[in-house]
């Protein structure tokens, strides 16, 4: 019987080009923004090269300063001293890894400017962080405290600005900003999507302009925080939060003078929300994110259920036919969710197909440096999975509606 | 075999009250061959979709083979219209999306049968009206008989133990009529209990019995 319908299916779909089209590209063009949109937040929030520890992840990238009206607030990353004093110290992760937030200099390779982006990290940067080096090796301790004029660049640096490939270009130099700097490791680049860790370039903290003999609570370091396991995550942030909380306050920071202070330990998502929604906790981004989806998914298929219900009561007559000759309801039911399903599935594939070119045009297309967005298996499974509610939802509805025609009234249609 | 008594059918809209069955008692016998006949909107194409359970009577009682249907839900109606009634419309009712062959097999559908099964019958009920050799073709590929032979074909292959044709020849020339009425006639002689709506006397000359309305009231 399956198989009568979904041959009466491809039919159907064959018989009215301009309905199937509309119905098709209805679900395409949703599944294709729901997959593509997954695919980026994926990219953006999920755990991916070179932070393939995000998942046991802390970031302590923000502190707050406010005063007693609440009107004045100093906000932003921290000094090297307060994050060498509160968080290194902490005894319950794995490790912590300090970095700047990137920065701005240039370099010239025959008379032509090279733009970098510049990072200054400890070494243990390099452990919380799982970075490919496709040439040398990172900086050590040894070399930070001997403050050595080192750096770790990245394989397109190393195209422009050696202009090869191939050839080994550690032990080589690169004149950063006057400054010539010893080639120490090449590392496969990190996306701009990841700004903890992206980078053209990245000097030990001792390098020259890092700031990191700065006093005083406020700077451009962050530290990313690796727990032996999520679990540890509470034990974490109460450390921190102790540790912080026996900073006397008021104190002045920068001429500042500050009663309130925050600052937090957050998985990578947490961390990323509150640069939008300050002091906000991720139900509520999930919350923004799930009614965002909703209104993605539920608007095209309320648009569906019309276009159905056109496409189902051109068919009355059938309806009646089935009936008078001892289809129960429940048959024709199924047979209209069947017909359905197997239509949203069609869309479903040619979404798919369009979700993978365009993902692959932003991958190779240079927009974001570095872009690695897929179409992993979770992705597509809840495409697979929406692609099922689709069906349902635009098909059950039309469909009980026919199910229920008098015969006599169906067969007058 | 199918006995309807004192039946009523009245249609009710907000203003207007309209009585197109009045108090009709029918009894259909095992291999009768019955003819309905009446002016346009006496009720007749009414009384049978009543017959055919199809529709329902605003009162009175509907029996098949001895049974009264009134209690019945959906899918023992479905059930008792698969087994025991076909149906012959006067605009055919095929489904243009089906091979000919597709659509006769449909009553097949709903029961528990297997695929080469259905096909072997409807290839026998399409060998009986003389359309073995268009099983392949499409409806619109088809003339209003040979339409009508498929229809007619869908109606039998079933095996059902009564066919109800509302105006069989109504859409078709006498020569064609005349065909489909011989057809008719040889499911009669083979066994199979008919009911036939037709506004030809000619027609309903060769059944066993005419039933006559009249503004719904049975005259005849």
């Amino acid at each position: 019987m399956i198989s009568n319908y979904l041959k009466l299916t491809w039919k159907v779909l064959l018989r009215h080009p301009f309905y199937t089209f509309i119905t098709l590209f209805g679900i395409t063009l949703t599944l294709t923004v729901l997959m593509v949109l997954t695919s980026f937040l994926d990219h953006l929030l999920g755990t991916h090269y070179p932070e393939t520890k995000r998942d046991r992840s802390l970031y302590i990238t923000r502190l707050v300063q406010k005063d007693t009206t609440h009107q004045g607030r100093n906000m932003g990353p921290m000094s090297f001293a307060f994050l060498k004093d509160y968080v290194k110290s902490l005894k319950t992760p794995e490790n912590v890894g300090i970095a700047t937030i990137f920065g701005f200099a240039n370099t010239y390779v025959n008379g032509k400017r090279i733009k970098l982006n510049t990072k200054y990290t400890d070494a243990d940067f390099w452990r919380v962080t799982e970075f490919d080096f496709v040439d040398g090796k990172p900086y050590t301790e040894r070399n930070i405290d001997n403050g050595d004029h080192v750096a770790v660049i990245t394989d397109d640096l190393r195209r422009q600005y050696f202009e090869d490939d191939e050839a080994s270009v550690v032990g080589k130099f690169i004149d950063i900003e006057s400054i010539k700097y010893r080639v120490i490791g090449v590392v496969k680049g990190s996306p701009v999507t990841r700004p903890y860790t992206y980078g053209d370039v990245y000097f030990p903290y001792t390098a020259p302009k890092s700031n990191y003999q700065d006093k005083g609570f406020r700077g451009r370091y962050l530290a990313i925080v690796l727990a032996k396991d999520k679990r540890d995550f509470p034990a974490i942030r109460t450390e921190y939060a102790s540790n912080v909380g026996k900073i006397p306050l008021p104190q002045t920071d920068g001429g500042f003078t500050f009663h309130e202070m925050t600052t937090e330990a957050n998985p990578y998502l947490e961390d990323f929300a509150s640069v939008f929604l300050d002091g906000s906790r991720t139900t509520i981004v999930y919350s923004i994110i799930g009614f965002l989806m909703l209104m993605l998914m539920g608007l095209p298929a309320i648009n569906l259920v019309n276009v159905n219900v056109s496409r189902i009561m051109e068919r009355a007559s059938e309806i009646g036919v089935r009936k008078a000759f001892g289809a129960p309801a429940k048959a024709l039911l199924w047979q209209f969710i069947i017909e359905n399903i197997f239509i949203t599935l069609i869309g479903g594939m040619f979404a798919l197909s369009l979700s993978f070119l365009i993902i692959q045009l932003i991958n190779n297309s240079g927009w974001i440096p570095y872009a690695d967005l897929t179409i992993n298996f979770s992705v597509f499974a809840a495409s697979i999975a929406v692609c099922l509610v689709f069906g349902l939802l635009s098909g059950v509805l039309p469909a009980y509606r026919m199910s229920k025609l008098k015969i006599v009234d169906a067969l007058k249609s | 075999m199918l006995q309807l008594t004192n039946i009523d059918k009245t249609y009710r809209t907000s203003s207007v009250e309209t009585l197109a069955l009045n108090n009709i008692n029918l009894n259909v016998k095992k291999g009768e061959f019955i003819s309905v006949m009446g002016p346009s909107g006496c009720g007749k194409s009414t009384l049978l979709n009543i017959m055919g359970l199809l529709d329902e009577p605003t009162g009175g009682e509907i029996s098949i083979d001895g049974s009264r249907v009134a209690n019945y839900h959906d899918k023992e109606l479905a059930r008792l219209r698969n087994e025991k009634l076909g149906f012959i419309f006067q605009s055919f009712h095929l489904i243009n999306d089906l091979s000919v062959l597709d659509n006769v097999e449909i009553p097949l559908l709903y029961r528990k049968t297997s695929a080469k099964v259905r096909r072997e019958l409807a290839q026998e009920a399409l060998e009986k009206v003389g359309l073995s050799n268009r099983m392949k073709h499409f409806p619109k590929q088809l003339s209003g008989g040979q339409k009508q032979r498929v229809a007619i074909a869908r109606a039998i292959v079933g095996r059902p133990e009564i066919i109800l044709a509302d105006e069989p020849t109504g859409n078709l020339d006498s020569v064609m009529g005349n065909e489909i009425l011989d057809i008719l006639q040889k499911l009669n002689d083979d066994g199979a209990t008919i009911v036939m709506v037709t506004h030809d006397d000619a027609m309903a000359q060769r059944t066993h019995r005419l039933v006559r309305l009249f503004d719904g009231t049975q005259v005849l």
